[in-house]
């Protein structure tokens, strides 16, 4: 099975506090862990695991600059067959639409039988796996939390409200949004990544992915965001500032009153 | 002014509970806009349903056809496709199965998407002004959406307060308007989640763990603490995800909907999916080292500790308090 696997690089939020830059038009990216999109890590182990019983080979791809090859770097020590960079100055400003765009111009460079992405990115909208597949016509499921393989169609298991699945039937090719926790991804550490450092890996912009450069790009992007802001409330919590000690003197007292402690 | 329009899922005849939020949404974009109420489904279940909301939405318009029985999202978007008329801003749930459906059905409709809402500012010609949530709600954005050529706008479940209208709805069939539906991808059976070994829906008090908990091992911290207190261990997304909890353990809208008296949420950030889980208006103690934690803003009482330090001190405390040997 020929599998593609779009992920990103990310802020990660584990290891971040998000805090907005002076101008309020986008977060602090001063000093900030990067890491690959949790849920795209999820789904690159499970392209993996599905090439190793089945056969074929796993690619990995993601829009963005020189930066952002780290990630694919850091998946082809995962395991990944291949891996593609897909830059270009006009794809800058893109919305989800204007992504998706990108991805199924190299989509329909290549053969793939299975496109999975992550749900969801942090900075994201769960939005470029559903979009892909409406452009490419393929089918399309969401929130997937199992996958098995049954000759030229996947059963694949759907995560629903109450811990509930929906079990579906899909044909191939299709797109599929992987849910985190589908599998436990491998660890990669900086010796398996030293190990695939000479790897090449190519960097492809819009004329050689046959992408209309009218198509993506901030000007043509529907959806803008304008500035950011720390959400105000009602009322946050009232804030303990005493000692540890002090502190957990008052929880039990309100957790007792409270009817907590019997 | 583009026609609104909002699409209602229902279940065994009973409208989900979006069905008030949309129109309320639907009002934040246009003050006297009557959106549209667009349903899909089969037989007497979908009549029951789309009655049910004759007394908030004026307009009704029904799509029956046997295979929309069970909601799929690729039928349900041909079905929409083939109705909608273009130009339209379709308003619908940010949950599972709008989460399957709206990205594709923006690209067919060839209009903007605004995932996951929070807020909605009224129109300005064709240009919508909505804030989203980044990060895990630790940061909102405005975000501004070219909706000349139709929108479709997933809202967050519980962000817009339903609205009382007094609307006479009309039911206007149109399921003729639907050709063939044909997907790719079928239903096959929905399970049902296993009960796990403790029923975290039935405790006054949980001690629930998040990312913050760093380590399977540590995990006995909270269960420790759980057991001084009699109160029951629940935890949140991740720690399931890494495997160091149950499935059943998680509180959460893909978990279990809890209601305890005391929630006390260890090393948990605090994203709407968690919160979502947690209802019936609990006393919640939040300890998380990032003072920037969106529980913060939720919890009544809020401590910026590292939980692996805090959580041995209050297990202590407790002991003392309640005369447990150590």
């Amino acid at each position: 099975m020929e599998i593609l696997v779009c992920a990103r690089r990310v802020p990660d939020t584990s290891e971040n506090e998000i805090t907005l830059n002076a101008e309020g038009n986008d977060i602090e990216r001063d000093e900030l862990v990067y890491s690959v999109n949790e849920a795209d890590n999820y789904a690159v182990e499970e392209a993996l695991r599905i090439r190793d019983r089945f056969g074929g080979t796993v690619t990995v791809v993601t829009v963005g600059g020189e930066e952002d090859e780290e990630v694919l770097r850091r998946q082809l020590a995962m395991g990944a067959n291949q891996a593609a960079l897909l830059s270009d100055d006009g794809f800058s400003g893109s919305d989800g639409r204007g992504i998706a765009t990108i991805l199924k111009g190299f989509v329909q460079k290549g053969h793939y039988d299975l496109i999975l992405t992550g749900v969801q990115a942090e900075d994201g909208a769960a939005q470029v796996g559903g979009m892909l597949a409406a452009m490419l016509d393929y089918p399309f499921a969401s929130l997937v939390n199992s996958i098995s393989v049954e000759n030229d169609k996947l059963i694949v298991s759907r995560e629903i409200e109450g811990g509930n699945k929906e079990i579906n039937e899909i044909e191939l090719p299709c797109v599929l949004a992987i849910q985190t926790g589908i599998n436990e991804p491998r660890y990669v550490g900086m010796r398996g990544i030293r190990q695939v450092a000479s790897v090449p890996i190519p960097t492809l912009g819009a004329s050689d992915l046959g992408v209309n450069p009218a198509t993506v790009g901030a000007q043509v992007a529907k959806v803008k965001r304008i500035d950011y802001f720390v959400p105000t409330l009602d009322s946050g919590a009232e804030m303990l500032h005493g000692s540890r000690e002090e502190n957990a003197e008052k929880i039990i007292e309100l957790v007792a009153a409270k009817g907590g402690l019997k | 002014m583009p026609r609104i329009f909002a699409y209602i899922q229902h279940k065994n005849g009973v409208v989900d509970e979006s069905a008030p939020d949309l129109l309320a949404a639907a009002r934040k974009i246009d003050a006297n806009t009557l959106p549209t109420a667009i349903f899909t489904g089969f037989g007497a279940d979908l009549d029951t349903a789309c009655s049910s909301v004759k007394s908030l939405y004026s307009e009704i318009w029904k799509v029956g056809n046997e295979v929309l029985n069970h909601p799929n999202a690729e039928l349900v978007r041909q079905a929409l496709v083939a109705i909608l008329p273009r130009g339209s801003i379709l308003l619908l749930p940010h949950d599972h199965f709008g989460i399957d459906l709206s990205p594709g059905l923006s690209v067919k409709l060839n209009a903007a998407f605004v995932p996951d809402v929070l807020a909605i500012g009224p129109i300005e010609g064709e240009s919508l002004s909505l804030v989203r949530q980044e990060y895990g709600g630790q940061v909102s954005v405005h975000v501004r959406c070219d909706a000349s050529l139709g929108a479709v706008i997933s809202v967050r479940p519980g962000a817009f307060k339903a609205e009382a209208s007094a609307a006479t709805g009309v039911i206007v069939d149109k399921s003729s308007e639907v050709g063939v539906l044909t997907a790719r991808r079928r239903y096959i059976e929905t399970i049902v989640a296993e009960a796990g070994d403790v029923d975290i829906t039935k405790h006054n008090v949980l001690v629930s763990v998040g990312r913050g908990i760093q380590e399977k091992d540590n995990i006995v911290f909270a269960e420790e603490l759980a057991e001084v207190l009699g109160a029951a261990v629940s935890c949140s997304r991740p720690v399931v995800d890494a495997k160091w909890m149950e499935k059943s353990r998680q509180v959460g809208s893909s978990g279990k909907t809890v209601k305890p008296k005391v929630y006390l949420a260890c090393g948990i950030s605090g994203a709407f999916q968690h919160l979502a889980g947690v209802k019936g208006s609990p006393f919640i103690i939040a300890i998380n080292k990032n003072p920037k934690a969106p529980i913060f803003q939720v919890a009544d009482v809020g401590i910026v500790d590292d939980i692996l330090e805090f959580l041995p001190e209050l297990i202590r405390k407790v002991r003392e308090s309640r005369g447990i040997a150590a």
